[in-house]
């Protein structure tokens, strides 16, 4: 039996929770779980936006799969831009945020060098770079000839855009830099200590005291790192339109992804079918598959993640 | 060190040598790695600021330093027709946007890692997975709901208004560092009869300070850099374009110049890098908030 003092507390916490809660419960409902619903919705509907939608049940899958000649060239992308730039991304952020710990003279000043890449806007440094990089007159390509070594195509070579895309996350290592950086002080000094009591060199160190410390953090970089390359969209879009000289005016219908598709990443099929080709179907087909992309790797995170639904009550 | 102390008086002297000549090699290896890769991460903003002050003949050589320094490129790019419009409107969609985040996620956040209630792992499941969801999954629906329904494409409303119903990322990076501000202070202002919300207020909040200036800041670089949605929402209308959106059509209409091109790469760098310089500490702390909690 609940006393009627009790049930009012109780009532007047949840009406509490409810107040605090409300822009989320609105903001959750109205912008992810209603368009989310309409995606699965639209996914099996022809609709070109204009005339009313009419149901033509798993054409627009099958569309995707077999016959839009986007779709494969992009998912393979993706996946080099998983295997190649998110490992070479954790690599190069671990490797910055060991060197700035052992830093003496000068650590503010390289602190920030090394960080400031890192808030430079997407279409600022993607231009940035596209002017770095350009074959013909691009200082980088300037700086290989004089020291007599081969000029890379860069973003005009379809064997060199990602590379060259590569080099461009690889400048942006700010916030990887800082997560390790943190997590390589966090490591117990003791331990450094009694390893080389134990006659342990400093790669034994970092191989047996520093890694077994740091691998939490090393996996979410990967995690997370893998996530945002699904989300992977102004830098390669802005990249390829700058390099074929195509930006400018809007409604060009020019093949996405220059050079030859190997630029292309799964959100910008997204735009290119939803936004350019009408096709309503379709771009949901995409958006879905970026949706269980997504969520796989979330949920690893969240299973092995660095306790992220952790609670102190 | 400690080993050096348990040999004999002989061998130390030599041994102290040694490890100060190691030492003195160290440092010498690590700020040589550490110029190189300076060079790397600032020799892109030199380049760009060399090339920016170029003539428009000398901007079409291989050239890397300038002849003649033409600081009206500045100037010209600056009174590009649009230019302070993009200006305007990206300061418009950063400051408004983050003041709605701030007020709709504090008291979220405060709820999610404070309050016990059915559902709160739920509802922390759904925050993380909305943070972790390329914004392209539900944008066709959107973009429907906000052009067809409300008539708001041309304009940064549709980006805007969401932000006054929680921004995911804001939420989770706020409760989490709620999560460490022990319960006790709570409590004790409980006791002498304050609300949940005054007590959020007065005592959470100033508590929560650096956490707040972290997620301001990122919300604000958030909208500040975004691209897509302007792309989506903004593009049909110049009026409504942004610095992000503006760039890539001025590098549209002058794709020779690339002068110019830098030009307005450096005005739309600037803001950025000259925010960072005021707020360096409020950052740093930030990202290292993101993830190593816990």
């Amino acid at each position: 039996m609940i006393s009627p003092g009790l049930r009012q507390k109780r009532r007047r916490e949840a009406l509490r929770n409810v107040a605090f809660l409300s822009p989320w419960l609105i903001g959750v409902s109205v912008f992810f779980l209603y368009p989310l619903i309409s995606t699965v919705y639209f996914s099996f509907m022809r609709y070109d936006g204009f005339t009313p939608p009419t149901w033509t049940g798993l054409k627009n899958w099958q569309y995707v799969f077999t016959d839009y000649p986007f779709f494969w060239p992009a998912l393979r992308n993706t996946l080099w831009l998983v295997v190649v730039m998110v490992t070479l991304r954790v690599i190069f952020g671990l490797g910055i945020g060991l060197l700035i710990t052992k830093v003496k003279t000068g650590a503010g000043f390289f602190r920030t060098a090394f960080y400031l890449p890192y808030l430079a806007p997407p279409v600022a440094a993607t231009m940035a770079f596209a002017f770095l990089l350009n074959p013909g007159t691009g200082p980088v390509n300037n700086i290989l000839g004089a020291i007599g070594l081969p000029q890379p195509g860069w973003f005009n070579d379809p064997h060199w855009s990602k590379p060259a895309l590569t080099l461009l996350a690889l400048w942006g290592i700010g916030d990887l830099m800082v997560i390790f950086m943190a997590s390589l002080l966090d490591v117990p000094q003791e331990q450094y200590e009694a390893a080389s009591l134990d006659g342990a060199g400093r790669w034994q160190q970092f191989r047996f005291v520093t890694l077994p410390n740091i691998s939490p953090i090393i996996l979410f970089a990967v995690v997370t790192g893998v996530i945002q390359t699904m989300q992977y969209y102004t830098q390669p879009l802005v990249a390829g339109k700058v390099a074929s000289g195509i930006i400018g005016g809007s409604g060009q219908q020019v093949e996405p992804g220059y050079p030859d598709k190997s630029t292309l990443t799964l959100p910008q099929l997204v735009y290119h079918l939803g936004f350019q080709r009408f096709d309503t179907g379709g771009a949901c087909v995409i958006a879905l598959v970026l949706f269980a992309l997504a969520m796989v790797f979330t949920a690893l995170l969240m299973r092995r993640g660095s306790g992220f639904l952790a609670t102190n009550d | 060190m400690t080993a050096t102390a348990l040999t004999s008086p002989v061998t130390l002297t030599t041994a102290a040598r040694t490890a100060r000549r190691t030492r003195f090699l160290h440092w010498i290896a690590v700020h040589s790695l550490a110029i190189a890769a300076a060079l790397f991460f600032v020799l892109p903003f030199v380049f760009v600021f060399l090339t920016a002050l170029m003539s428009d003949q000398q901007a079409l050589t291989r050239d890397l330093w300038p002849d003649s320094w033409h600081w009206e490129n500045l100037r010209a790019v600056w009174e590009t027709p649009g230019f302070l419009t993009w200006w305007k409107n990206t300061l418009m969609y950063a400051g408004l946007g983050t003041a709605l985040t701030l007020l709709s996620s504090i008291p979220v956040a405060y709820a999610l890692a404070r309050f016990k209630f059915r559902g709160r792992n739920l509802a922390l499941m759904l925050v993380i997975s909305t943070m972790m969801l390329p914004p392209q999954v539900v944008i066709v629906p959107m973009y429907l709901f906000w052009a067809k329904q409300l008539h708001l494409s041309g304009t940064l409303w549709p980006l805007i208004i969401p932000m006054a119903f929680t921004d995911a990322f804001s939420v989770f990076l706020l409760r989490q560092f709620l999560l460490t501000i022990p319960k006790d202070y709570v409590d004790a202002a409980k006791v002498d009869g304050c609300g949940d919300f005054r007590a959020l207020v007065r005592i959470v909040l100033p508590m929560a300070k650096p956490a707040v200036a972290a997620v301001a800041l990122f919300q604000f670089f958030y909208c500040w850099n975004d691209y897509f949605g302007p792309q989506i929402y903004a593009s049909e209308n110049p009026a409504a374009w942004t610095l992000s959106y503006g760039l890539e059509s001025f590098k549209g209409a002058h794709h020779t110049n690339w002068n110019l091109t830098m030009a307005a790469t450096l005005l739309v760098l600037a803001p950025v890098i000259i925010l960072f310089f005021f707020a360096q500490k409020a950052f740093i702390e930030g990202v290292t908030l993101t993830g190593v909690k816990g």
